[in-house]
């Protein structure tokens, strides 16, 4: 039996709008994009220009440090537009997709032959080494980097997540493979992260090559940098590499077939999304497409790439991020609230036990975006510690990241955090600080000193 | 409402950046967020936030306080009332008695109240910031620590040098050190000793010749002078919010259970207090020290001090085993300094105010024990 990981520390933000497993369709992408701001900190050049005809599979793009790793197209078609923003940083490149996908053979995947750099090489050529990432930072993994150990996460518990036991069904043996080859690709073993009660899948429950824990606990337990923290945490100077399970399965399929298929199930969530469910479509799918449009009729909604806790606004003619898996779509707040403090107009969820919410647990929640309040000075109310479940002091590593103190940064934990984990405190802090950006910030300043 | 929200919506734009009355955008944006909840959309990190805000926290600890407040009133009365022979059963004459004590106390809250948000205002809107609630539980803290016959110009000054020295010179809520209504407090108590001490002062306008010594005084003799009853229910002299214990266990039970005080350092406040009282108690040299540990809690302002001042978060430790140590050091401090020097009677005071001070020392050590294993692991 694998060891089971108790969190005490947490908090599940139920929201209106729980993709429908019965509900899964395969909507064909019309145009799909790749976002290159998705990879932090890699500057990367077009390989294409605006009309090239490319296939799937073909190098769209090349890491200027790293020249090895390339980003592929995930569909066949023609290139159709290439965004850039200020300083004319890239920020979409956008393929019209064919109706007959034709893809790039790279030959098969010998995973016993194989040695550790003729397999590294192969998923280098192509185009899935961005899948990999790693800790500290969460950017790729780096093309020669020997980590300790690679994570998986099988279970996500932010908000209206979808059910990976869900998203990898129908590709058990593509999963595998995927971990198979994971295995391979360092010396270093797998750690495949399941929730104690609620996963269901055999293919993560029986996974093979890798070494399993079980966690339970509210959310963040999903969340792979917190899994980290309890299996091994991540100390200076080393890697940890963590794919994403659907991720896996585009490696796995690699393994298997000898070429790229970036095919994943997206759900379709939120209280705006009319009928929220999966689709079945591809990574970087247009949401015009993923939806059909099909929101409420409410004139201020929010899309969300990814969940509402640390996904990206994007507007309804985008698309969805390289590393994204779920949609969301939920209404703006812009609206003054009469003794909005005092009085809720309508209930939200909150961990303070002072609202109903903190006392009903199972409620549902129709949220908005509005920020309930100002932002002010630190008051350390002790909500962080209830939604950390880590050993780390979060407004102490938050105040050394806001006087730039590298050292302190270090020696209070920096190195294994990472935005996402602190989503929640963001979520409940009394004073409206924005703990995510500050986090950002201070492994930017990490990043600066360590390895630029 | 909608009236309302139409004309705060309409006027907004003459108080922001460029427009007519920019001057006066800190007191717009004070008083407009107070009736509603500003229109503000996340723009980065998570998009959803609680309900949570810095307004509704203060709120909460003042709803918390209402019952001591409103105690106090009735006993500031029924003092009166007591000394000059008329109503001296509680429950007679409660009316004149409420009457009586709100034409006392009022006046108190309104200068408090007046002196300090008036300070703010005018600090945040010179230096453009906007105007934090913090105030909101000081301004009424204050009242409830002072003497019923402070004269009101004592309790503006006090309110004016605590707002300005402990506060506003740090930064303002958040940044402060010392809890800003003990040091308005303490500022009384060392500059005007005669209006903040002794017997003379804790019941208004009581006849010269009835005695008006606090629990606290009576017990160098070994005997508090009250009977257990009057002291847990607050039927006795002494600071106007400090006396009803019973009424500060409500406002302590409400705090825990909507999770807005620390629990923590109100239980180890009072364990601490009756540590030092049972090591007391065991040595017994003096009549004080032979005094049953419990009376501690019912005297003076150790129960008040626990739950309302030494929780106060910005000035409190800030991590959870911090929380402990620091809890346990003001309530032995607090009863150490009643029993060592009968002189300042009221030790909690002075124990918060030096535990408001120790409590960045004792985060430190509890972070760097984090740091260590950090360290030990790598």
């Amino acid at each position: 039996m694998a060891l089971t990981i108790k969190l005490r520390k947490g908090f599940d933000i139920k929201l209106k709008g729980q993709a429908d497993q019965g509900k899964c369709v395969a909507v064909h992408a019309q145009t799909v994009s790749i976002n290159p701001p998705a990879f932090r900190y890699s500057k990367f050049k077009l390989l294409v220009e605006v009309g090239s005809e490319v296939q799937v599979g073909t190098p769209l793009l090349y890491d200027k440090k790293h020249p090895s790793i390339v980003v592929s197209s995930p569909v066949s078609g023609e290139v159709v537009a290439v965004h850039r923003g200020d300083r004319r940083v890239l920020q979409e490149v956008v393929i019209l997709a064919d109706q007959q996908q034709k893809h790039i053979e790279f030959g098969p995947i010998k995973l016993d032959s194989m040695d550790v750099s003729q397999l590294r090489s192969a998923v280098q050529q192509a185009g899935l080494w961005p899948l990999i990432r790693r800790r500290p930072f969460d950017c790729i993994a780096l093309p020669d980097e020997n980590p300790f150990a690679i994570f998986v996460s099988g279970f996500d518990s932010a908000p209206l997540a979808p059910s990976i036991d869900f998203l990898i069904e129908g590709n058990e043996q593509a999963f595998q493979a995927g971990l198979h080859l994971l295995s391979r690709l360092s010396q270093a073993p797998v750690h495949l992260g399941i929730h104690a009660t609620q996963t269901r899948s055999t293919a993560l429950l029986k996974a093979q090559n890798v070494q399993i824990y079980r966690f339970e606990g509210a959310h963040p337990a999903g969340n792979v940098g917190i899994q980290m923290h309890h299996i091994r945490p991540v100390n200076k100077g080393e890697a940890a590499w963590y794919v994403h399970p659907s991720d896996v399965v585009i490696l796995g399929r690699f393994a298997l077939n000898g070429r790229c298929d970036f095919r994943k199930r997206i759900a379709l969530t939120g209280s705006e999304i009319k009928e929220p469910r999966y689709v079945d479509s591809i990574l970087g799918a247009s949401i015009q497409s993923i939806t059909g449009g099909e929101f409420t009729d409410r004139n201020d909604v929010r899309i969300i790439s990814g969940n509402v806790l640390t996904g990206s606004k994007v507007p309804p003619d985008g698309h969805l991020g390289f590393y994204e898996h779920q949609l969301t779509a939920i209404p703006e707040g812009n609206d003054l609230e009469f003794l909005g403090w005092l009085l809720p107009s309508y209930p939200r969820p909150d961990i303070s036990r002072s609202f109903l919410s903190g006392w009903l647990k199972n409620r549902v929640y129709q949220v908005n975006t509005n920020t309930h309040g100002e932002e002010r000075a630190f008051v350390a109310t002790g909500q962080y510690e209830q939604v950390l479940p880590m050993e780390i002091h979060p407004t102490y590593l938050l105040k050394s990241i806001m006087y730039q103190d590298i050292e302190e940064m270090e020696q209070l934990g920096i190195y294994e955090v990472s935005e996402e984990d602190f989503a929640l405190c963001e979520f409940v802090c009394t004073s409206k600080i924005p703990v995510q950006k500050i986090i950002r910030e201070g492994l930017d300043l990490m990043y600066e000193d360590s390895m630029a | 409402m909608k009236f309302l929200k139409d004309r705060i919506i309409e006027w907004r734009p003459q108080f922001e950046k460029g427009g007519k009355y920019e001057r006066f955008h800190t007191v717009f944006d004070g008083f407009s967020t107070f009736l509603f909840t500003p229109d503000t959309v996340t723009t980065q990190g998570s998009h959803i936030r609680g309900g949570m805000d810095l307004k509704r926290t203060m709120f909460f600890v003042i709803l918390a306080m209402l019952p001591a407040f409103i105690f106090g009133m009735f006993n500031v009365g029924h003092q009166h009332y007591l000394s000059t022979g008329e109503f001296t059963a509680a429950g007679d004459g409660i009316l004149e008695k409420f009457i009586f004590g709100a034409l006392k106390v009022i006046p108190i809250v309104v200068v408090a109240y007046g002196v300090g948000l008036g300070i703010e205002f005018f600090i945040a809107s010179r230096k453009g910031h906007s105007i934090n609630e913090g105030y909101l539980v000081s301004g009424l803290l204050i009242p409830l620590v002072m003497p019923p016959d402070i004269p009101l110009w004592m309790v503006g000054l006090a309110s004016a040098f605590a707002v300005i020295f402990a506060k506003e010179v740090f930064g303002g809520t958040g940044m402060n050190v010392l809890n800003v209504a003990l040091t308005a407090r303490v500022f009384l108590f060392f500059a005007y000793p005669t209006y903040m001490s002794g017997d003379m002062v804790w019941i208004a306008e009581k006849p010269d010749t009835y005695s008006g010594a606090t629990a606290l005084a009576n017990s160098i003799q070994g005997n508090p002078g009250f009977c257990t009853t009057d002291m847990f229910l607050g039927l006795i002299p002494g600071s106007i919010g400090e006396t009803s214990k019973l009424a500060i266990l409500i406002g302590a039970a409400f705090l825990i259970f909507t999770g807005i005080g620390s629990a923590s350092v109100m239980f180890s406040v009072l364990l601490g207090a009756g540590i030092m009282g049972l090591i007391f108690n065991a040595i017994a040299l003096n009549e004080f020290m032979r005094l049953p540990f419990w009376n501690h809690y019912l005297m003076g302002g150790l129960m008040f001090g626990a739950v309302f001042m030494a929780t106060d978060p910005v000035t409190a430790a800030q991590t959870e085993r911090g929380k402990w140590i620091y809890g346990l050091l003001i309530g032995m401090m607090a009863v150490m300094i009643r029993v060592f020097n009968p002189a300042y009677p009221e030790g909690i005071m002075l124990a918060i105010l030096f535990g408001n001070v120790m409590a960045p020392l004792i985060d430190h050590f509890v972070v760097q024990s984090n740091i260590k294993k950090r360290l030990a692991r790598a």
